[in-house]
């Protein structure tokens, strides 16, 4: 406290107090927003702010009515679980045209995330938002996870989920710091170029031991430093850069005139 | 160098010795004559550079290639007998897998200091692949190869073919996906061989793709004949270097008669054994800390599944890229309805071929296109054989391209490009990349090569400015040292072969002629672009002009000639 | 001098090639050794010795730390423990090896002398006297053993040498390559009727189970008992097909009757290039990449390559349903899967 007091009239002092204030606030806030499981009952208020929203950010591209346009495809019909996946991981609204859809922080918030999904759920029957109890990585089987993500997942996102090239200039994109609700969605409604896995391919069960395991990956590598999970060629790099480098040097030193 | 013991009474001391150290010396020698082999050996001068340890780093991460490889060996199951894994990680726990992958898992699991091992067997064995390779860089770019040691060139190729066997066959031995995919392709590259390659296919697995066979077979490939094979041709690799002794790089009173360095004993004892310590030190911090061929993320092998980033070891990366990169349209069905797949011949047969035949035959190539039968021991500075370093730049250029080819899924995602345009960028750059890295090494060699010369008949820019009477302003220049001097004069300016006329005197035609004049062209492609050395005359003639410089400059008069010499000074 | 515009061939002597040979310059001889300050400092000396020693111990402590983390830190087969037990044994022991590395580098750098010797090389080629003794020595061999006059003898004796390599080679060669029948490429487990079941799990799907942009990983449904023997694992390595659901009227190749079934098509995992599990479905562009080699194969234009290294299409698996609505196979492939080989097409 005595730096601090020394400090006082820092010149700087008021912009950190404000920083501290909204940090506060932002905390504050965080506490007591609704969480998305205790937003999942929609009601037909929440499909009137949904449809609102929906003309207002979405119907650009979809249709006033969600029924589809040249450019995008239709929204009947997808369920309220693609909604949530596209929206919450900030894939939709899309900024520009591209091979696909990046991820990005999300435009809108939970509440409105909800609110779109339960209008497009209106729409038509579909997938539904997984509840908290089918996503819980505790209640999978990890190792029944990891035999059905090798052969399901694997090809695309890489054996511990970095991610992994697909053609023309698309991506599976890095499971590691998607949340586990996402990847159940992700599976059930195959967003953009990835395919669909219904229940009846891998069963909610399996989905679940999927999570399952791609949490143990957050145990990181048992061998120290993963390298980014990229396998063969990053450790090919490390060699070169890290290894060989240091022992060149090494000979450098070896080999040197002594003043 | 040797001191000889001229008084009897010293001599007597080392025909009767008296010290424990001694008798035990005098016990070996009565039986082994050892003594000869000290005298030989102890005081044997070595040349010193940091560029001469290269081999060594090799020679040493093979050395902790065999410790580490005796701790797996005796974990290590080659069975491909199913088992069920009870241990620890939820992953897998309760999963059917082959024995070999189980008893990796429990090695890298169960034992302590077992992932450790295994971590820095890997981690070894990536150096040891890449020190040999800059190795050969630094053999290649310094003539090394050249009379007498062709041959131990060929030594020094055939370790390189050989590392790669080693590091392919126990790549393959945990039996995981990502490996068996390897051996997948193996696979599919055996049948593409024409007429015979389904039976070896069978030969190699024992019948049909994957069989119960292959982890046992590639055990013992790997533990026993690769590296016993190795083992011998490191001996006589290291035999050859010391009858040969070594290289010298230029300098002054290094000739190719002598050799110049620090004696064997204590320097090199010293220095070689620190340096083992030093290496065998930095894999064993790789080992603790980054982990390497983490088999339990991949999985056992099955044949379905497949993971992004499916790729080989660096040192087999070339390959793969050669793969990919191939069009597919030259899979051919040929007369009788057989099938010739060269999309898959040319990118992993002919290719490599190529580049070996390359590698295997430059020494004789460049030997007889210079015409020169003479041993050499002092080394290349790289400008001064222009081609030479030209062709080598661009070798590695080939290969460099087929390993990021080899890499283009992550270069796509981690640059945000299309894998498609990445794929066709290489195809082009394969045959671009290195015709223009060779033009332009050529032309920074011979740039170099003008540069010395500069250097040794103007000297070094001294930053004092001398203004003349006439107004015109310049820098006086120091004159190099004999041995600045000396290291760059010191080399031959090869010129191409003499081609002798297609007919002799009498009109008549010479038998060969054709293909001597073949030889002539080539010769003429590999010197004809030269930069001669300064001769003492020439450095005469500059120092003339600088001579006339300064005393027009004592005098302050004026001076007439300055303009017709202003290209010797640097204005 | 070296203007730039004239072309390199010749910048050198204008004298002629002979005075280049005899005008050189002459060899300075080795370079006068400078003394290192631990030379000529007793001090420098002194401290490079303490270093040096320093070191050892260093490399002794590092020694015993590795002995006391075997012994502490043990793993416990969770992955934060055998990290853990990686780390700290492995940190020790490039401890204990760095530094007798840095101490023996150093004491050879600073303390021991480093005068520069000169050897001289000895010709390698021996001697005329060696060589004629060699040859002579060769030539009374060749002599007594009379071979030369033996002609016969020699005949059978080269004979028998270059015969016996066979006794070992040929049942070596031939027992490794199991029946030799190389035939067996041509077929997999799939015959008419077989039910299609999901990889890893094994359980039947049925047709009306799978939704438009839907993939699934099948093989062939066999008892648990075969998928747990060790003959499975080739059988599977044939048999493995993607089972893919499109809408009807994107597919643009001609369907036969009995090849798909509402929409859905089963082909071949196994690449048509070097036999990689091709599995990257698309489901906007309907193309299928492997991810060994990037051959792109179009599934809804039967299967063809549409990039990369591979020439055929993947072959297909007919199906259709059965009773209960359950995927079946309707006959084995038509040709091959797999990369090509010779005698493919006979």
């Amino acid at each position: 406290m005595k730096a601090l007091a020394a400090r006082r009239h820092h010149r700087a002092a008021p912009v950190v107090l404000l920083l501290m204030a909204l940090l506060a606030v932002g905390g504050v806030y965080a506490a007591f927003a609704p969480s998305p499981a205790q937003a999942a009952t929609a009601s037909t208020a929440d499909i009137e702010t949904g449809k609102k929203l929906f003309q207002a950010n979405c119907a650009t591209c979809h249709g006033p009515s969600a029924e589809g346009t040249d450019i995008a495809p239709s929204l009947v019909g997808v369920g309220a679980a693609a909604v949530d996946f596209q929206v919450s991981t900030g894939r939709m609204p899309m900024a520009m045209d591209g091979p696909q859809a990046p991820a990005k922080p999300p435009q809108m918030n939970e509440e409105q995330t909800a609110a779109l999904a339960a209008y497009v759920a209106s729409l038509g029957a579909g997938p539904a938002i997984p509840t908290d109890d089918q996503v819980d990585p505790t209640q999978g089987d990890a190792a029944e996870g990891m035999a059905l993500f090798r052969t399901n997942c694997a090809m695309c996102h890489n054996a511990v989920g970095a991610g992994g090239a697909l053609s023309s200039g698309k991506a599976a994109p890095s499971l590691m710091n998607t949340s586990d609700r996402n990847i159940f969605q992700a599976m059930e409604t195959g967003p953009g170029p990835m395919p669909v896995f219904n229940d009846a391919v891998i069963t909610a069960e399996g989905k679940r031991d999927i999570i399952a395991f791609l949490t143990e990956q957050d145990k990181g590598s048992a061998g120290g430093n993963p390298l980014g999970g990229l396998g063969p060629v990053a450790e090919g790099l490390w060699a070169w850069v890290l290894g060989l480098a240091v022992m060149i040097g090494g000979a450098v030193w070896i080999g040197a005139k002594s003043s | 160098m040797s001191t000889t013991a001229s008084n009897p009474k010293d001599l007597k001391k080392y025909t009767d010795p008296k010290t424990p150290a001694g008798k035990a010396a005098d016990y070996l020698d009565q039986r082994t004559s050892i003594g000869v082999a000290v005298k030989e050996f102890a005081r044997k001068v070595f040349p010193d550079h940091w560029s001469f340890m290269l081999g060594e780093i090799a020679l040493f991460s093979f050395v902790v290639l065999l410790i580490t490889g005796v701790f797996l060996a005796l974990f290590f199951q080659p069975s491909m007998a199913l088992v069920r894994w009870e241990g620890d990680l939820p992953q897998l726990h309760g999963q059917l897998m082959s024995a070999a992958f189980a008893s990796t898992l429990d090695l890298s699991f169960e034992v302590r200091g077992g992932l450790l091992m295994r971590q820095i067997h890997h981690w070894s064995a990536l150096i040891f692949m890449a020190s040999i390779v800059v190795h050969m860089l630094r053999v290649f770019f310094t003539g090394a190869f050249r009379k007498p040691r062709e041959l131990n060139w060929l030594v020094g190729m055939t370790l390189m073919i050989l590392g790669l066997a080693a590091g392919f066959s126990g790549y393959s031995l945990p039996d995981d996906v990502l490996s068996g995919n390897g051996l997948r392709i193996t696979d599919g590259v055996v049948k593409s061989i024409p007429i015979i390659g389904s039976y070896m296919s069978y030969f190699i697995f024992g019948g049909e793709f994957p069989g119960e066979h292959i982890v046992a077979r590639l055990f013992t490939v790997h533990i026993l004949l690769v590296p016993g094979l190795i083992l011998a041709l490191i001996g006589l690799h290291l035999f050859l270097m010391v009858l040969h002794k070594h290289t010298q790089y230029p300098g002054g009173g290094r000739t190719d008669k002598n050799v110049v360095g620090f004696p064997a004993f204590p320097v090199y004892v010293a220095k070689m054994g620190g340096n083992f310590f030093f290496i065998f030190g930095v894999l064993a911090l790789m080992g603790a800390t980054l982990s390497i061929n983490s088999v339990w993320n991949y999985g056992p092998y099955d044949p379905s599944p497949v993971s992004a980033g499916a790729q080989p070891d660096w040192y087999m990366l070339f390959l793969e890229g050669s793969l990919r990169l191939m069009p597919g349209q030259a899979e051919i069905v040929t007369w009788g309805d057989f099938t010739l797949s060269l999309n898959v011949l040319i990118p992993a047969v002919v290719i490599p071929g190529l580049l070996f035949t390359f590698l295997l035959a430059y020494p004789f190539l460049e030997a007889k296109v210079t015409g020169d039968r003479r041993e050499h021991h002092v080394l290349d500075r790289p400008r001064n054989v222009p081609v030479r370093t030209g062709l080598g730049v661009a070798f590695l250029t080939a290969f460099v391209i087929l390993a990021l080819a080899g890499s283009n899924d992550l270069i796509a995602t981690h640059f945000h490009l299309s894998i498609n345009a990445i794929t066709w960028v290489f195809r082009v750059l394969l045959f671009v990349g290195p015709w223009f890295t060779f033009q332009v090494t050529k032309r920074i060699c011979l740039g170099l090569q003008r540069k010395d010369r500069e250097l040794v008949l103007h000297g070094h820019e001294s930053g004092r400015i001398v203004r003349f009477a006439s107004g015109e302003y310049v820098e006086v220049h120091t004159p190099l040292s004999d041995q600045e001097r000396w290291l760059r004069v010191n080399y031959e300016a090869t010129r191409p072969l003499e081609l002798a006329p297609a007919a002799d005197a009498r009109g008549v035609k010479r038998k060969g002629y054709a293909s001597e004049k073949r030889w002539h062209q080539l010769s003429r492609f590999f010197y004809e672009d030269r930069v001669e050395p300064v001769t003492p005359t020439e450095l005469a003639a500059a120092h003339t002009t600088h001579d006339a410089l300064a005393a027009a400059d004592e005098r302050g008069g004026e001076l007439a000639t300055a303009s017709s010499h202003s290209a010797d000074l640097e204005r | 001098m070296s203007d730039s515009k004239t072309p390199s061939t010749e910048i050198g002597p204008v004298d002629g090639s002979e005075l280049a040979t005899t005008d050189r310059f002459a060899d300075p001889g080795v370079p006068e050794h400078k003394p290192r300050l631990t030379d000529t400092d007793p001090k420098a000396a002194a401290r490079s010795e303490r270093i040096v020693t320093i070191l050892f111990v260093l490399s002794v402590l590092g020694t015993i730390g590795s002995l006391v983390a075997y012994f502490a830190v043990r793993p416990d087969g969770t992955v934060p423990g055998v990290r853990a037990s990686t780390l700290w044994l492995g940190v020790t022991l490039a401890i204990s090896l760095l530094g007798i590395g840095f101490a023996a580098i150093h004491w050879a750098k600073s303390l021991m002398s480093n005068r520069e010797y000169v050897d001289e090389r000895h010709p390698i080629p021996s001697s005329p006297e060696v060589r004629e003794v060699a040859v002579v020595a060769l030539q009374q061999g060749v002599e007594d053993s009379g071979i030369a006059r033996r002609g016969v003898l020699k005949g059978a004796m080269l004979g028998s040498l270059a015969l016996f390599p066979l006794a070992v080679a040929v049942p070596l060669i031939s027992s490794v390559g199991d029946d030799w029948n190389v035939s067996k490429f041509r077929h997999t487990l799939w015959r008419k009727g077989m039910r299609l079941a999901t990889d890893p799990d094994g359980r039947p799907l049925k047709a009306a189970d799978l939704t438009v942009g839907s993939v699934a990983h099948m093989m062939p449904d066999v008892s648990t008992e075969v998928r747990e023997s060790g003959e499975w694992i080739s059988e599977k390595a044939k048999a493995v097909i993607l089972l893919v659901k499109l809408d009807p009227e994107d597919i643009r190749s001609e369907q036969r009757p009995g090849s798909s079934y509402d929409g859905i098509v089963a082909y071949s995992k196994i690449c048509t290039h070097v036999g990689c599990p091709v599995a990257l479905y698309d489901q906007q562009t309907h193309h299928l990449l492997c991810p060994c080699h990037q051959s792109t194969f179009d599934v809804a234009d039967g299967a063809k390559v549409v990039f990369g290294p591979a020439k055929r299409p993947l072959p297909q698996l007919p199906i259709s349903v059965d009773d209960e609505g359950y995927l079946i196979a309707e006959d084995d492939f038509a040709e091959p899967i797999g990369p090509s080989y010779w005698e493919r097409l006979r």
